[in-house]
């Protein structure tokens, strides 16, 4: 499969590594080209031995996304740190370059539902956060 | 009319002065709080603190109940999803949309974000008119309707100089809505006869400036000024 991860962050950057040892294509695409260097930390090769693509560019630009390569991509990953940013670039993925699956990172639970609702896969770290505090709770409330 | 407006820059804060003298309802959101502070005291309950692409900021200021929403923050995906939750999520019939990156037009129009104006635009669109390049002006684009309204000035080498309208075969899709001439404008009738220098101005189906500028202006793109 040829993944495109959109934002190099803590979690993009882990995605891209475990999915390259996963035996998948991957492409990372990210704003800042320092974000490359936590795609090879860790690693006993860079990344671009290891047949990862890095490209630096901004999601939101068309000319950046297809330099990464998302006219051929099976999964887009949108996990930049802007809510916003990965809704929206995810629905460019979906609705422009017909791409077949899309998950989108979203902090923010409330807009996680309501697109989650609108059929988009949304993944939301602070709604998992919530539970397992709150599981972590539960036996001193008992 | 109750209009709610996401950030209180320049761009909002003069628009909502403007609609509050025409004595309409108007909720300012704003996301610094530096900002919101600065502003509180001239706007008082028309400002509100918070980020509007939070759902629950949207309803604190009564999104159900908003005629029109417009999004005018520095940000085009903040933007964005401010117009497609009032859309979509609440139903709002109007939204307006700012444009901060001219490149971005194309996905507010993807993702059915309309109107979205863009500043850059509007003055590359004052320029084009101020200093028409290939004598061909966009005066007014209906995007939804896919027409456009044009002008054309008649160069002297033109095919249609000295052809009356009703002998001008114009491309299906078109039609001369008026003839301006020494400094006056009227509406063509058949028997006007279209002289150099004219400025015409046409409604057409987008897509047709090419074919139409072979009318009236023939090389008009080697003739730039």
């Amino acid at each position: 499969m040829f993944i495109l991860i959109v934002g190099a962050g803590r979690v993009g950057s882990a995605l891209a590594k475990s999915a390259l040892a996963g035996g998948h294509e991957v492409s990372v695409l990210d704003a800042d080209p320092l974000s490359h260097e936590r795609l090879d930390a860790g690693q006993s090769k860079t990344w671009e031995e290891a047949d990862g693509q890095f490209t630096v560019g901004t999601a939101l630009e068309t000319d950046a996304l297809i330099q990464a390569g998302i006219e051929r991509a099976d999964v887009f990953i949108a996990s930049t740190a802007g809510d916003n940013t990965n809704l929206v670039i995810a629905q460019i993925a979906q609705k422009r370059f017909g791409v077949a699956k899309t998950i989108v990172r979203v902090m923010d639970p409330a807009r996680a539902d309501w697109y989650g609702e609108q059929g988009m896969q949304t993944i939301s770290p602070t709604k998992h956060a919530i539970e397992m505090f709150e599981r972590a709770l539960a036996p001193e409330a008992a | 009319m109750y209009a709610i407006i996401a950030g209180a820059g320049k761009v909002g804060r003069n628009l909502a002065r403007e609609l509050i003298a025409k004595e309409h309802e108007v909720t300012l959101i704003e996301s610094s709080r530096p900002r919101y502070l600065a502003i509180e005291e001239e706007y008082e309950h028309a400002v509100q603190y918070g980020d509007a692409t939070e759902l629950w900021v949207l309803e604190r200021a009564g999104i159900q109940r908003a005629d029109l929403v417009i999004a005018v923050t520095g940000d085009d995906e903040d933007n964005i999803l401010v117009c497609q939750v009032a859309k979509e999520k609440y139903l709002c019939d109007r939204i307006i949309a700012r444009v901060n990156n001219p490149r971005n037009h194309d996905t507010f129009r993807l993702l059915g974000i309309q109107p979205a104006v863009s500043a850059t635009d509007l003055i590359l669109r004052l320029i084009e008119h101020e200093v028409p390049r290939y004598g061909l002006v966009h005066l007014l684009a209906l995007e939804e309707e896919r027409l456009e309204i044009i002008e054309l000035e008649v160069t002297p080498e033109a095919p249609t100089v000295g052809e009356r309208v009703s002998d001008i075969a114009l491309p299906e899709g078109s039609l001369i809505i008026s003839v301006l001439r020494g400094g006056s404008g009227f509406v063509p009738k058949p028997d006007t006869v279209i002289e150099a220098g004219d400025e015409v101005l046409l409604v057409l189906d987008s897509g047709l400036e090419e074919t139409i500028t072979e009318f009236f202006a023939p090389n008009g793109h080697a003739s730039a000024i």
